[in-house]
């Protein structure tokens, strides 16, 4: 109501300027027109929205070094949006999407979000993938406010309220994996390694620290560029010094080179010795990496594929029908479908597709037909998930063999940790 | 009283020296067409986005000195727009992170970048970026004495050609590194994100948008009358002769590297100042104007245009970045195709690029229409404001008629005033 009077307020002053006759006209007409659309109700603030139809972006990279990573969730939010438009849409109209691709490139996505949300002003935009990306379409979303479902696990110490993270912040990943190493494996010494960028950064940062609150040791941490493929040197101080665990946070192209070096040099991950825990390596990576270099090591992650409850069966059946037999899902594919599910749940609780409404109603958001289970939106715009535990298998598939009793809180600025 | 006339009609034929009828002819409807054409038919989205394109226009204006002129291939012009780009970033990055709105961090009153990675003071080279005047000179003068480093250690050593570009190739590949290795200090592969405010002056809104474009507009117009004068000078010949034959020059008693030195120096300039107006009118600053990628790019923007041609080059800066954003809006998939199809039809069917389409087809043909229209009319209002090459009308002075034709360049180092 406020919105209303606000841009009814607004509307006057422009009417006013142009003369006193066409004021009691045109308000009339203003409000007529109000009156008459019924569209009018759920969309107060000028989205794309007509009696039939709802308009939401993606914006994903599609060309460029990250496109390998993105297709998957760019595939599980049309496949999304496909299921709720069969079901009758979303209060009764039919999601249209308007894809852009961000091409790898930080500035194209702050460019192609400006353009989904002041001139196609979609309801929602589903997309991004690295944090780069992300922080460069912030200022723009929370400028236009906007809505970003954003899938990917990512390393916290943001929290905006123009964006809702469905992927894991880095303590629900990195906590209860290494407490599971700790007590299950008995491990006590860990090497750190990670790409130079600030998530792994931050994640190998609350891993050192959760490590050394546990009275263990870290032996070694080390950072390469993005796309180095020489890890020789970090393969042989890693012989030296003898971890118990590699905790690899290795991204993109290098983890191929990563994992055959290691092969190479000796190292047989099946024999755990040392065992190799990863938090950045999915079903999506393994089909680069290949089954057979990647089999013996571990992952934490909150979805895999094989994950055995009926939910997931009825999704990696879809997702298969609709992309083929050979296609693999990964974390953050799961993330990214659960993108638009939370997105229709939280408008239908709200009665309206406007922002500030529907982020209002965003907490405490449920979903029990999540592929990973059920899920939960906190008031802090994360979701509550489980850590599962994977062990990588010779098919490039993960077999769960832990996950957490209880959903973990997600916590993105997490105390003692900074 | 005689002296008065004369040196006004130095000044005036010195005018004429800068400026041929053809070349003041094309500067008008370049002005025009930016500052009233775009801005009355763009909506504000659009100009935004007109206004970025612009800003790679500095560096192809430079590049057609550089190269086009000079015969200097430089594949690093993105390392003075990125430094140019940074120096406006850091001084925009101090004032956004002022106590009260970073009061979350751990240390308020550094830019969020630096408190996710520990770094608790903020370091000495960031200082002197909180004075508005320092940052200006900064922008200018940065990339200038960098330029200058790279120009005397090459070219006083007469290393040229190829090994040039290669070496300035790789001089781009070390920054890009450098900046992404220390994230701390410079963002990172994020880049310096979130910039909001000049002085006060919220650099996000729609009349905000519309001040800088025509700052941007009118910092263009500048360095193009710069390049200009640059290139119907003594010095302009110089470049043309040392391009044919270097030695020849050397022979002639000319310090060929002082003048390479120069035209270098320029060029970094010129692309700093669009750094400078990069960040301004989008909002960030990142790694990825730095490295090979985008400074190969620039490069394009100005083969598009026309090398020999700085009005081709700002043509040229548009017209690819256009087409760039209506390929991937269009076809988010299939973009790239379109784009390298648009390169290699420009390179292979019009190496001398929009410039020399120009010059071919459609000089002639507004010629044409000229004739006929003047043989229709027993007496023509004006003359033609084009000067066709071979037919110059019979009232020019011989010393116009002797200049060169602004685009067929063909190495005429007639001497010019006294």
């Amino acid at each position: 109501m406020t919105m209303q009077l606000k841009v009814n307020q607004r509307r006057l002053a422009f009417v006013h300027k142009l003369s006193r006759r066409w004021l009691a006209k045109a308000g009339l007409a203003v409000c007529a027109g109000w009156i008459l659309g019924a569209s009018a109700e759920v969309n107060t603030t000028g989205l794309a929205v007509t009696d039939k139809e709802v308009t939401v972006g993606i914006l994903h990279s599609v060309t460029g070094t990250m496109a390998i990573s993105e297709t998957g969730s760019v595939q599980a939010e049309k496949l999304a949006i496909k299921q709720i438009n069969a079901a009758g849409g979303v209060l009764g109209r039919q999601i249209k999407f308007i894809q852009e691709d961000g091409a790898s490139d930080w500035p194209t996505f702050a460019e192609k979000s400006k353009k989904l949300l002041v001139n196609d002003k979609v309801a929602a935009v589903f997309g991004c993938w690295t944090s780069a990306s992300r922080k460069a379409v912030l200022p723009i979303f929370e400028q236009y406010n906007g809505m970003l479902y954003y899938p990917t696990f990512y390393e916290g110490l943001e929290q905006s309220p123009n964006v809702i993270y469905t992927g894991q912040e880095a303590t629900q990943q990195i906590l209860a994996g290494i407490d599971w190493v700790v007590k299950e494996k008995g491990a006590k010494t860990f090497y750190l390694l990670g790409s130079d960028y600030i998530w792994p950064r931050t994640s190998n940062k609350i891993a050192r620290k959760h490590i050394e609150k546990l009275g263990l040791k870290v032996v070694g941490e080390e950072y390469y560029p993005l796309g180095h493929t020489q890890f020789n040197s970090v393969i042989n101080k890693i012989k030296l010094t003898k971890p118990d665990v590699i905790y690899a946070i290795v991204v993109g192209g290098s983890n191929v080179a990563f994992y055959k070096q290691l092969k190479a040099a000796g190292i047989s991950l099946p024999k755990e010795k040392p065992l190799l825990l990863t938090i950045s390596v999915t079903e999506d990576e393994i089909l680069g990496i290949g089954g057979e270099n990647m089999e013996g090591a571990y992952a934490a992650m909150k979805y895999f594929q094989s994950l055995d409850n009926p939910n997931n069966k009825a999704f990696v059946e879809a997702f298969k029908a609709e992309y083929g037999n050979n296609i693999v899902i990964g974390d953050v594919t799961q993330a990214a479908y659960l993108g638009p599910w939370l997105w229709k749940a939280a408008v239908e609780k709200a009665g309206s597709f406007d922002i500030d409404k529907v982020r209002a109603a965003s907490p405490d958001i449920e979903l029990t037909t999540a592929p990973e289970g059920y899920v939960k939106i906190h008031p802090n715009h994360h979701l509550w998930s489980k850590t599962r535990i994977g062990h990588a298998l010779k098919d490039g598939q993960y077999k769960v063999v832990h996950e957490t009793a209880e959903l973990m809180e997600p916590d993105p600025f997490p105390k003692g940790y900074q | 009283m005689s002296l008065n006339t004369r040196s006004l009609k130095t000044s005036m034929h010195s005018i004429k020296t800068v400026f041929p009828k053809g070349d003041l002819f094309y500067l008008a409807v370049l002005a025009l067409f930016l500052g009233v054409l775009l801005p009355m038919t763009l909506d504000i989205f659009r100009l935004n986005m007109v206004g970025k394109y612009l800003t790679y226009a500095f560096v192809a204006v430079g590049l057609v000195l550089c190269w086009g002129y000079g015969g200097i291939l430089s594949l690093g012009q993105g390392v003075f727009f990125g430094l140019g780009g940074y120096c406006m970033a850091m001084f925009l990055k101090l004032e956004s992170s002022d106590p009260e709105s970073t009061k979350i961090q751990s240390t308020p009153g550094i830019p969020d970048f630096m408190d996710w990675n520990q770094i608790t003071e903020l370091p000495w080279f960031w200082e002197p970026f909180y004075s508005l005047p320092f940052t200006i000179i900064a922008i200018i003068a940065v990339p200038t004495i960098f330029a200058y480093i790279i120009a005397v250690a090459m070219f006083k050593r007469r290393v040229g050609g190829v090994y040039f570009a290669i070496i300035t190739q790789a001089i781009a590949s070390i920054l890009t590194i450098l900046i992404i290795g220390q994230q701390g200090y410079t963002g990172g592969v994020n880049g310096i994100t979130d910039l909001r405010t000049l002085l006060g002056w919220d650099i996000r809104t729609d009349s905000a948008k519309y001040v800088l474009y025509y700052v941007n507009f009118v910092c263009l117009m500048a360095c193009l009358l710069i390049a200009q004068f640059v290139r119907k000078s003594k010095l302009g010949r110089l470049l043309v002769a040392m391009r044919g034959r270097e030695d020849r020059v050397r022979f002639s008693g000319y310090d060929v590297s002082s003048f390479k030195i120069f035209v270098f120096c320029l060029g970094a300039a010129f692309s700093a100042i669009g750094g400078a107006m990069f960040t301004l009118q989008v909002g960030f600053m990142s790694p990825s104007f730095v490295g090979i990628v985008p400074s190969i790019e620039m490069v394009i923007f100005c083969a598009v245009g026309g090398r020999l041609s700085i009005f081709g080059a700002v043509y040229g800066a548009l017209l690819v970045n256009w087409a760039k954003t209506t390929f991937s809006e269009s076809f988010p998939e299939l973009w790239l195709f379109a784009m390298g199809a648009l390169f290699i039809g420009v390179v292979m069917a019009f190496p001398s690029g929009l410039a020399g389409i120009y010059k071919s087809h459609v000089e002639p043909f507004i010629l044409r229409s000229w004739q006929k229209l003047k043989q229709a009319k027993p007496q023509p209002p004006e003359p033609p404001t084009s000067v066709p090459e071979k037919a110059p009308p019979p009232k020019t002075t011989p010393q116009n008629a002797a200049q060169p034709h602004p685009i067929v360049l063909t190495g005429s180092i007639s001497p010019v005033g006294k």
